[in-house]
């Protein structure tokens, strides 16, 4: 075990900042970038449902 | 292959599952699990990274970006090799589901250059002293960056869905050139960026538990990009096939 206490680990040596910095933004586009792709499906599986009522639709 | 019927029609062979329809449908049961393991596998390689690595002897504690970094710098330049990879096989024998696949890369390793990028600076400020160098390791990754940028932009530019897909092949062929070029500049440069830490060749210049923690998290990086593409080809495929029998048949029947 590497750390005393909560505050030593936050503090990361006085690096937190750096540290943190690096895990708290790849986590932020590791959410986005999958919840981008979900919604994306969503989209697509309503059109083409959308499509089933609307045959003569061109596009 | 050219055929539109349902999948059960067709009898299983080798590439039946490059039929968007197989695809679509084995991509979908693959998905939970892959975001499960690469879970499991993020909890286990940041408890190890953080908890049982050692503090490194000359960077304290600010050395632990690196059960990120590294293998996000990975990912970059493996996703840069396996989305051309994919676009150029969708050109050359025209197969649909290999472009669509190339497509579905293409923000992936954009996002993982990206964080190779961010946490490369915020590595640097305390280590070197600068968030950012024109070295020749920095200057060509910001570049493979620029290159995912440039094969969205361009294959979302063209109308002609299948003329876009094989100009944007073309793209990611060309750039391919820069891949090795990332990863010997730290040999051919005389960098600001340290030499590879760990190769196939020699001894690993770290700690075991440090390479584990590493090793764990781009397994788990690996897992995440196969989930994620997984997901956004499956959009793609509904997006480009929704007036085929099989997409109506799974839009009527209500299935997910």
């Amino acid at each position: 075990m590497n750390w005393g206490s909560w505050q030593e680990f936050f503090d990361m040596g006085g690096n937190g900042f750096f540290v943190w910095g690096s895990y708290g933004v790849s986590l932020l586009c590791m959410v986005f970038e999958p919840w981008r792709a979900a919604v994306r499906h969503r989209q697509a599986r309503a059109e083409a449902r959308r499509r089933l009522d609307e045959p003569s639709d061109d596009d | 292959m050219t055929t539109r019927t349902s999948p059960q029609a067709a009898p299983l062979r080798l590439f039946s599952f490059a039929a968007p329809s197989r695809f679509y449908a084995l991509s979908g049961l693959l998905v939970p699990w892959l975001w499960a393991g690469a879970v499991v596998m993020t909890v286990l390689g940041l408890y190890m990274g953080f908890f049982v690595a050692p503090t490194d002897a000359t960077q304290g504690e600010v050395y632990r970006i690196i059960f990120i970094h590294v293998p996000a710098a990975w990912m970059s330049m493996l996703l840069y090799l396996v989305m051309a990879f994919w676009a150029v096989i969708g050109w050359a024998f025209n197969a649909r589901l290999a472009s669509m696949v190339a497509r579905a890369i293409a923000p992936t390793g954009a996002m993982f250059t990206f964080l190779a990028l961010w946490t490369g600076a915020l590595w640097g400020r305390p280590t070197w002293g600068t968030y950012w160098e024109w070295d020749a390791r920095m200057t060509s990754e910001l570049i493979l960056l620029f290159l995912y940028l440039g094969y969205i932009a361009l294959v979302n530019a063209i109308d002609d869905v299948r003329r876009a897909d094989n100009a944007g092949a073309l793209l990611a062929l060309v750039g391919t050139v820069n891949v090795p070029i990332i990863y010997f500049s730290v040999k051919w440069w005389n960098t600001l960026h340290q030499g590879a830490s760990v190769s196939l060749t020699a001894a690993p210049k770290m700690a075991s538990t440090m390479l584990t923690a590493m090793l764990i998290m781009t397994v788990a990086c690996w897992l995440y990009a196969f989930a994620v593409v997984f997901m956004r080809t499956r959009g793609i495929i509904l997006e480009r096939e929704r007036d085929t029998d099989w997409v109506r048949a799974l839009a009527s029947g209500g299935a997910r």
